[in-house]
């Protein structure tokens, strides 16, 4: 069985990034498995401007932002290989994997998983009709247009406003489809308000909040879709029924981390994020396993998923001279209004950044950070929204090494 | 008249409120408040004045790997141009292989900015062609 130190499962931001930080701490047996014929993961086919402005200071198309690290793996002569199906990782870190080379057994010392996320489709939320053509999620729609060259309609229903739907909105509208709608079942936006503003305003979009599609209609192909109010439980509201006939719908309905290789490799997982549970070198239970980027938890900005995969890879660096790490023995925990919340566990000796968002929109909140009954941090915030995840850094100063760390948004 | 913009220049989305008088569309001597960074107050002014955006698009890449390049502005154009940005941009076909930033046309339709390609795309065959 072939060893090697580090592997990196997945060749998109977040396995890119880990692979030219772990270069630069010195470790050079590194080997990123990725599925694509291409180093890039989903950003290849986010040709849309914006991404950039955190890691690099400046606003890139999304090939862009890739192709700065990709280029930096390839000139640092980091080993990658592209065309490779991650099939089995066991807890005592074998990787077995599928290739057009053939057939790979590895023994690491370290992986990281960084296989990213996969997004809700039409069973994952249940809508009821016929099974017609026509019906896709934003990113599948996305890869037709951009990267396959092939239109997918032209009369377009878009349920769920989720950035990537609101994208989809825009560039539907440039190639000349009309986009009736964007209907979201929530009664607050999915998405950043920026894409709001520069996806659906400039467009004369309209954003319909607590509407959802209640039913699809056709036979071959997409004829109609019947929209619904929905009331404050997200039921919808009998009478309200609405029908737009449409030959395309786009779901931006959310994102699922993409966590079969991490079950199988024993890691638990984390209630409040439902991705593996990992401590503040982004370790998951099993040790040796690490991971970071939308694989963790779904991030709004691939800033923040390269910054998180520089974060975990200095928590690799420190693990491989001994295999092994020191204890972290202290619970991180939210209120009722925290939700995916990260790390899970930390060691209050070091300095450590908490993300997380809060569960509905507030304005004029105070997150407050407390250890016991000692309050050691607080940050007033003008507005916090669902769709923005939010970075806390807490110096090691400030944590105790004592008690478990609580945080709440008070409001 | 007090009006509300949402910044697109950043991922804050800073919402933006600015007293607006009717005698002049100028904002430089108007009280802009809201926005966390000073991009924000030029954003605003610009917004009254010619607002102006990017866009991302593709060209048709003919023996390439892939069918398409992706493309963008160097500079945002004036919203209202857009579409005739895209068109000029639809009739735009290169030949494999074309390097991410290389120039496909150039001060397009003479608004300042050139259009750049921002996916290297090698010389191969794909799968796909074109479909109507």
């Amino acid at each position: 069985m072939r060893k090697v130190d580090v592997v990196i499962i997945g060749g998109g931001p977040a396995g890119l990034a880990a692979a030219v930080e772990l270069y630069h701490k010195g470790i050079r047996d590194i080997l990123i498995l990725e599925r694509e014929k291409h180093l890039g993961g989903i950003l290849r086919q986010c040709i849309h401007d914006g991404f950039g402005l955190t890691r690099f200071g400046e606003t890139l198309s999304g090939p862009e932002y890739a192709s700065r690290f990709v280029r930096q793996v390839q000139a640092l002569g980091i080993p990658y290989q592209t065309d490779t199906t991650v099939l089995t990782l066991t807890p005592q870190k074998q990787i077995y994997a599928a290739s057009s080379a053939g057939y790979l057994a590895i023994q690491a010392k370290a992986v990281i998983l960084a296989m990213g996320c996969r997004e809700r489709t039409r069973g994952a939320i249940s809508i009821p009709g016929t099974r017609p053509a026509g019906v896709y999620t934003a990113g599948v729609a996305q890869a037709y247009i951009n990267l396959q060259n092939t239109m997918v309609g032209r009369e377009v229903v878009i349920l769920g406003s989720g950035d990537i739907g609101m994208i989809m909105a825009r560039r539907l509208t440039l190639e000349g489809a009309h986009v009736q709608g964007v209907f979201e079942i929530q009664p607050y936006p999915s998405g950043l308000a920026r894409n709001i503003e520069q996806c659906l305003h400039d467009y004369q979009i309209p954003l319909h909040l607590s509407h959802s599609v209640t039913e699809i209609k056709g036979v071959d192909r997409l004829e109609s879709v019947v929209v619904s109010q929905v009331d404050g439980s997200l039921c919808p509201i009998p009478g309200t029924e609405k029908e737009y006939p449409c030959d395309t719908l786009i779901l931006s309905v959310g994102l699922i981390p993409e966590n079969e290789l991490t079950w199988m490799s024993g890691a638990k997982e984390d209630p409040g994020t439902r991705g593996p549970e990992v401590d503040e070198h982004f370790q998951t239970t099993v040790p040796g396993i690490f991971a970071a980027g939308n694989v963790l938890h779904v991030h709004d900005l691939v800033d923040f998923v390269s910054l998180e995969a520089e974060e975990l890879a200095d928590g690799v660096a420190r693990y491989l001279p001994a295999e092994g790490l020191p204890d972290q023995p202290l619970l991180v925990r939210g209120d009722g209004m925290v939700a995916q919340l990260i790390p899970g566990r930390i060691s209050g000796k070091e300095d450590v950044t908490l993300s997380f968002r809060v569960r509905r929109p507030v304005r004029g909140c105070t997150i407050e950070l407390r250890q016991g009954d000692k309050v050691i941090k607080t940050i007033k915030k003008p507005k916090a929204l669902p769709a923005e995840m939010l970075r806390i850094p807490v110096a090691a100063g400030l944590l105790d090494g004592q008690e478990d760390l609580e945080v709440r948004v008070l409001c | 008249m007090l009006r509300t913009f949402t910044c697109i220049l950043c991922p804050q989305g800073c919402e933006i409120q600015v007293e607006l008088q009717e005698e002049t569309a100028a904002t430089r001597d108007r009280k802009i408040t809201g926005n966390r960074c000073p991009r924000g107050a030029a954003y605003v002014t610009q917004e009254i004045e010619a607002p102006v955006r990017n866009i991302a698009t593709s060209v048709l890449v003919e023996g390439g790997e892939l069918p398409l390049a992706s493309v963008r502005l160097t500079r945002p154009a004036p919203r209202e141009r857009l579409f005739d940005v895209m068109g000029a941009i639809k009739k735009v076909k290169v030949a494999a292989p074309v390097r991410e930033g290389t120039v496909v046309i150039n001060d397009v339709l003479g608004l300042g900015s050139d259009v750049i390609v921002t996916k290297t795309v090698e010389r191969g065959s794909c799968d796909r062609t074109v479909k109507p």
